[in-house]
């Protein structure tokens, strides 16, 4: 062991909750070394990878990463570009719609490389990996191998010292394992200095490392060479040196599994598939596919990442419709809609597909309610699967907080509950640990051979592969061989499964009819002439900056539905308020209780009737008629006139007459009274006429009103300026947040927290095409009112313009602010959508004028966005102000920016927590 | 039978998920308690504060009289400007009214010459524009006729017109902006939360496991609906009660039962709205997206803001099929005008037609988006 040790822990200790996932680890990783860190599900080791990396928050302890406390936050941004981590989960930290060439252009951007710096290693990473032909394609219709070799590679771009690798290999077929392992050992090999810490659940990988962590229940429980390990346990390997290691009750009951021979009876098969076929669109993903798997066999299926496995069980099981050919389970076609036949099959999908926020308990409780169980029974097969997977301690736990190996026996535990015949297991032990694995194989055995329950089975675990009675290897679609595993890997040149694979996959690849695999060319060197200082990063880099807004601009260029919905959506919406909200009221329904019935009380109700307005309904008779027709809203407006109006009009007393109007909708009372009150001062005006007086003589003042900017007061030159103002606020603020929230739930936040990237150039880079969309979202808006709805555009252009980007600025703050204090993309949905419209429609200005709001309503009203940007657009609109006018609208909204922006950025985390 | 306890364990599950999320429980609680009020008590009146400035050319009793008979709550205290300011104030949008009165006003009016008073009204400001010139006109005239009557007692109105108000013989605003917050709230809780719920079960892929398991796309819907919908039911009944009735002092003329009734029939309607959405939709963005262009509608198109009555003749037949319009005249009736089933029951029906019309066209989409979600 030579030079100082790269990374030296202290007493590290990490609690989430109740659960304790580091305790008291100390620890020093030699340098230039490749260090594998090994051990079960959930025992910390990706808790310790993101503490070396600096992209968690630490809690107790202390950590000295390439020589410099990793709690300094300055330490860990002069680090960073020299730490390259890449994260648990097949292409995890990769932007699935950005193409091969712009996630490496993307990283190496981030990491400070000039253009030609960054293309040149691009070229030779893309090249020694045979990712060099795919450059174009979007990352995420790469399989499972290449995601990991172009997550390898933009990580390597910026020539790291340190490298972590969480458990890399996880779900990767063993050729695509094996070209990546190579991979590493000849960057390795071109840089020494180099130190890698990778964490694998496969054991035989282990042997590859120099120095290895054992670690179980959050501790480490030796370090050392391969050798050394395992002298001191004196176990023949790795794997089971591992086991040694582990606490006695955790070792399993190390015994060898057994497999009974299958008893064939020449029963029908369970499963059958003639010439199975499914095409997607003009890709075809599983090609004439056939095979009969008989009652109680274990029957597995090889082949590398993205070959049609998935699919093919997808059809089995009649989630996918099957484009041709045949799939028969117990001898009957397969249906979709055939309950019965769904409840003697049990399927476990290679995502896990339980619910996280339910406990082990509940998932299990729910299950065993929809498959019906009879309560009793249920209670005892949950006792007895919970004992035989080992769930006991779990029962209580929210399966989403479990690491991978428990939720996998879980989920197989679901798939079992209702005593399957069938078993459709898609990489079931993906990620799980070897001694849970062993278990897992346990139950299957028993379940085959006791059961005569009927399993097919999907691994890339060649031991595993071992124990199937048949398996069948396929690749692009095609199945290759089927047979049992020893036929199989008794046509290789070693003997093995493994070495089988890879030949007949090479072979298939060699006669070139696929183009999907890589480039097997012997790799050229892919190491670039070093720079031997590390380069200091600025705190603040524009390159960085623009680099997040490219690839968040393409990001939402490739979704091209989404700005479809935002732009039709909003001319649509435009369109629709601007003519649906109106205040004025036509046909309002009128009838009148005459107790007079003279010529005087006809003259006067005339008034009312003749009205545009009013909309004349059948007489009321009584009192108690007016009151039921008013109840059920066949009224709006009843007249009572009194007996004797008539004649005590004619003799000059004072006479007066009862209007009943129906208040429930009080916005609209207050227009009909007035329109009453209009209509009763026509019915004095006619009968002074009548009288022989002209009343227009008889006023002794007049109003003249005068409606400014509106002179035809119509609503929509009101209404249609504002609405732009409320569809700019709510579509970029919910797209903002959410796309904030969306890089947390799936995990590429992780590139935020390892890289150089500050919390300024992340926020707003992703801002600034969302403030771009807001722009021409409001141009557009603009040409629909002017020219589609013809309200004319009397003031500036430029100010409007000017506010629509200040507008932008403003309301992609606030989703900002939105989504740093959300997690999940519901949550940021749910906050941005109500947050943002109800202060928007209700106390923005539109209906009501904010000088006449009072309490809350008020002061949310003159503190939001919304209210200048309505402002303005009215002013420029139907005012026709200028942009000087406008002047103090356009700086209240640039006020928004920092307002927003601030908090958002405060809140943000540059570490998880 | 094993139909409806498949429908109640898979929605025992979706209370769970949503209970569960304290952040998610606490925004709704909010929405239905705080945000209700808050948008009831934001305008008491019809015309409320609005802003008034006079021109006082004449400078006399009478036009003094004028200025101070406008005032609070309805009215701002009237500011005095001067003639040259009027073209400004209002581009600034700072006051909504300004009233001029011409030099000699008072000596006119006795002399019978007929002077006119000048009155500026802002006219982008749609609601308060009509209601308050009406208003203003009233005002002046009563006080020019006292001033007049004082002078000389001879009145020329012979009819009078006593206008009431049946069902809030106040006119308080809050009784029906507080029913039409709580059906905008009602309308986007529910779509978004079953939306959201099935968006998110099929991106996270537990939707295939329900449907390889003996279960029909029908129950997986009907789950989500009663779970969701129980969730806000309950938030509703609690806004009734404790906002509408105990905060806001809203006499409730009609029978409590039919009107959870209808908000139950809604809510059905509203959450199989969600289901065809989360359906339709691929992503949680394009779910948002779509969401709104429903939600924006069935709020402003409701009558809530606007009546009903005031929509273009074009736009009636499609607001017809927005459930919320006939959900908004139903909670008029019973709250206001007390009317029982015997008279709202069209709008019920129509409400629960449009909630199976909608979950029939999610199930047939349903199958198909989850092939073309792989």
């Amino acid at each position: 062991m030579s030079g100082q040790p790269i990374v030296i822990a202290q007493g590290l200790t990490q609690s989430y909750g109740e659960t304790l996932a580091l305790s008291d680890v100390s620890l020093q990783v030699p340098t230039g070394r490749m260090v594998g860190l090994l051990g079960p599900d959930g025992v910390g080791k990706s808790t310790l990878l993101d503490l070396i990396a600096g992209a968690r928050v630490m809690q107790q302890g202390q950590l000295q990463v390439l020589g410099g406390d990793m709690r300094d936050a300055r330490h860990r941004r002069l680090a960073g570009p020299r730490i390259a981590y890449m994260p648990q989960g097949l292409g995890k930290n990769l932007y699935h719609a950005l193409s091969v060439a712009e996630n490496l252009a993307f990283f190496g951007t981030l990491f400070g490389l000039d253009r030609a710096a960054r293309q040149a290693r691009a070229d030779r990473l893309t090249r020694a990996t045979g990712l060099h032909p795919f450059m174009d394609r979007p990352a995420g219709k790469l399989s499972g191998g290449m995601k990991q070799k172009l997550g390898l590679c933009c990580s390597l771009l910026h020539d790291p010292d340190l490298l972590i690798l969480d458990e890399p290999t996880t779900g990767v077929d063993p050729l695509s394992r094996r070209q990546f392992w190579d991979l590493i050992d000849t960057i390795r090999a071109d840089r020494p200095g180099m130190s890698v810490l990778v964490s694998t659940a496969y054991m035989d990988e282990a042997e590859r490392f120099d120095w290895l962590v054992a670690m179980d229940a959050g501790r480490v429980l030796a370090t050392g060479s391969p050798g050394e390990l395992k002298a001191s346990t004196g176990a023949p390997d790795i794997e089971r040196a591992f086991v040694q290691l582990l606490p006695e009750d955790k070792r399993g009951d190390g015994t060898t599994l057994q497999i009974p021979p299958l008893r064939d009876d020449g029963a029908a098969p369970a499963i059958a598939a003639r010439g199975l076929t499914k095409r997607f669109g003009d890709f075809t993903a599983v090609s004439d596919v056939s095979f009969d798997i008989r009652p109680g066999e274990i029957f597995g299926f090889l082949g590398s990442n993205g070959c049609g496995k998935t699919t093919t069980m997808k059809m089995l099981t009649g989630l996918l419709p099957i484009t041709e050919g045949e799939a028969d389970l117990f001898g009957k076609p397969v249906d979709a809609s055939d309950l019965s036949a769904r409840k003697r099959v049990g399927f476990m999908s290679q995502a896990f597909s339980l619910y996280g926020e339910l406990t082990v308990r509940q998932n299990l409780d729910l299950h065993a309610r929809l498959f019906e169980l009879p309560s009793d029974h249920a209670a005892a097969r949950i006792d007895t699967l919970s004992a035989r997977f080992d769930l006991g301690p779990y029962m209580a736990a929210r399966a989403g907080t479990l690491p991978l190996g428990l939720r996998q026996r879980l989920s197989l535990a679901v798939a079992v509950l209702h005593d399957p015949e069938v078993l459709i297991l898609d990489e079931p032990t993906s990620g799980v640990d070897p001694v849970a694995r062993d278990e897992f194989w346990d139950l299957l055995v028993e379940l085959s051979r006791g059961d005569g329950v009927t399993i097919f089975i999907s691994t890339h675990f060649m031991n595993e592969a071992m124990r199937c009675d048949r398996i069948s290897l396929m690749h692009a679609g095609q199945v290759m061989v089927v047979g049992t595993p020893d036929e199989i890997a008794a046509n290789s040149p070693s003997g093995t499964l493994e070495e089988a694979f890879v030949q007949q996959i090479e072979g298939a690849i060699a006669a070139g009819n696929t183009g999907t695999a890589p480039d097997l060319a012997p790799p050229p060197s892919p190491a670039a002439p070093h720079a031997d200082a590390p380069v200091r990063p600025a705190r603040f880099s524009i390159t960085r900056l623009s680099a997040i807004a490219l690839r968040e601009w393409r990001e939402l260029m490739r979704d091209p539905i989404r700005l479809a919905f935002a732009f039709f959506g909003s001319v649509f919406l435009t369109i629709v308020i601007a003519l649906g909200i109106s205040m004025d009221i036509e046909d309002i329904t009128i009838a009148a209780l005459d107790q007079d019935q003279t010529p005087a009380s006809r003259q006067y109700l005339q008034a009312f009737y003749s009205s545009n307005t009013f909309l004349e309904q059948p007489e009321i008779l009584t009192r108690d008629e007016m009151i039921t027709r008013m109840s059920a809203g066949d009224l709006t407006v009843a007249i009572e006139i009194p007996p004797g109006f008539g004649r005590d009009l004619q003799q000059d007393h004072e006479v007066s007459v009862s209007t009943w109007l129906d208040g429930a909708n009080t916005t609209r009372a207050g227009t009909i009274e007035a329109y009453v009150e209009a209509a009763h001062y026509a019915a004095l005006e006619d009968a002074y006429r009548r009288a022989g007086y002209d009343p227009d003589e008889l006023a002794t003042f007049n109003i003249e009103n005068r409606y400014r900017y509106n002179p035809a007061f119509e609503s929509i030159r009101a209404i249609g300026p504002a609405v732009p103002a409320i569809l700019l606020m709510m579509f970029p603020a919910i797209l903002m947040a959410l796309s904030v929230a969306r890089e947390k739930e799936i995990g590429t936040i992780t590139n935020f927290y390892v890289t150089p990237t500050s919390r300024v150039e992340f926020l707003v880079g992703k801002q600034l095409p969302y403030v771009a969309i807001t722009l021409v979202n409001g141009v557009t808006l603009l040409l629909v009112v002017s020219l589609g709805l013809g309200v004319a555009f009397e003031g500036s252009l430029a100010a409007l313009v000017v506010g629509s980007l200040l507008y932008g600025g403003a309301v992609t703050s606030y989703g900002l602010l939105i989504s740093s204090a959300t997690r999940t993309q519901v949550a940021a949905i749910f906050a941005a959508a109500i947050l943002s419209m109800m202060p928007t429609v209700q106390f923005s200005g539109m209906i009501q004028p904010i000088s006449t709001l009072d309490g809350i309503g008020r002061l949310i009203g003159e503190v939001w966005p919304a209210s200048y940007f309505m402002h303005l657009s009215v002013g420029a609109y139907t005012k026709g102000l200028s942009f000087v006018q406008l002047l103090p609208d356009m700086l209240a909204l640039a006020a928004f920016i920092p307002v927003f922006l601030i908090p958002a950025l405060l809140l943000l985390r540059k570490q998880e927590r | 039978m094993g139909a409806l306890k498949h429908i109640f364990w898979l929605g025992t599950k979706e209370l769970r998920a949503v209970l569960s999320d304290t952040m998610m429980v606490g925004l709704i609680l909010f929405t239905f308690t705080g945000m209700v009020y808050m948008q009831a008590t934001a305008l008491p009146e019809n015309v409320n504060h609005a802003s008034i400035a006079i021109v006082d050319e004449d400078n006399s009793s009478l036009s003094r009289q004028i200025a101070n008979a406008f005032y609070p709550p309805y009215f701002q205290p009237p500011e005095q400007i001067e003639a040259g300011m009027v073209d400004a104030a209002l581009d600034a949008g700072a006051y909504l009214f300004v009233i001029s009165i011409p030099n000699g006003f008072e000596a006119d009016l006795r002399r019978g010459h007929q002077p006119e008073i000048q009155l500026d009204i802002d006219a982008t400001a749609v609601m308060q524009a009509g209601l308050g010139d009406a208003y203003i006109q009233n005002i002046v005239n009563d006080e020019v006729t006292r001033y007049l009557s004082r002078a000389d007692a001879e009145t020329d109105l012979a009819i009078g017109n006593e206008i009431h108000r049946a069902f809030n013989p106040n006119g308080t605003m809050s009784w029906f902006n507080a029913l039409t917050g709580i059906l905008d709230f009602l309308n986007i809780i529910i779509i978004m939360l079953t939306g959201a719920a099935l968006v998110r079960e099929r991106e996270h892929g537990t939707i295939e496991h329900l449907m390889v398991m003996p279960l029909h796309a029908v129950e997986i819907a009907l789950a989500k609906i009663w779970a969701n919908g129980l969730i806000v039911l309950v938030a509703f009944g609690l806004s009734m009660s404790v906002v509408v009735e105990g905060w806001l002092n809203v006499p409730v003329a009609g029978s409590r039962w039919v009107l959870m009734l209808g908000a139950t029939l809604y809510l059905f309607a509203a959450s199989a709205i969600g289901i065809l959405l989360g359906t339709v939709a691929r992503s949680m963005a394009q779910f948002a997206l779509l969401v709104l262009l429903v939600v924006i509608p069935m709020m402003l198109l409701s009558g809530g803001i606007s009546p009903v009555e005031s929509q273009p003749e074009i736009l009636q037949p499609f607001t017809a099929l927005l459930p919320s319009r006939h959900y908004m005249s139903f909670s008029q009736a019973v709250v206001f005008r007390g009317a029982g089933l015997d008279v709202v029951w069209p709008d019920l029906l129509r409400i629960a037609g449009m909630g199976v019309v909608f979950l029939l066209c999610s199930l047939l989409v349903f199958r198909r988006s989850l092939s073309a979600a792989s």
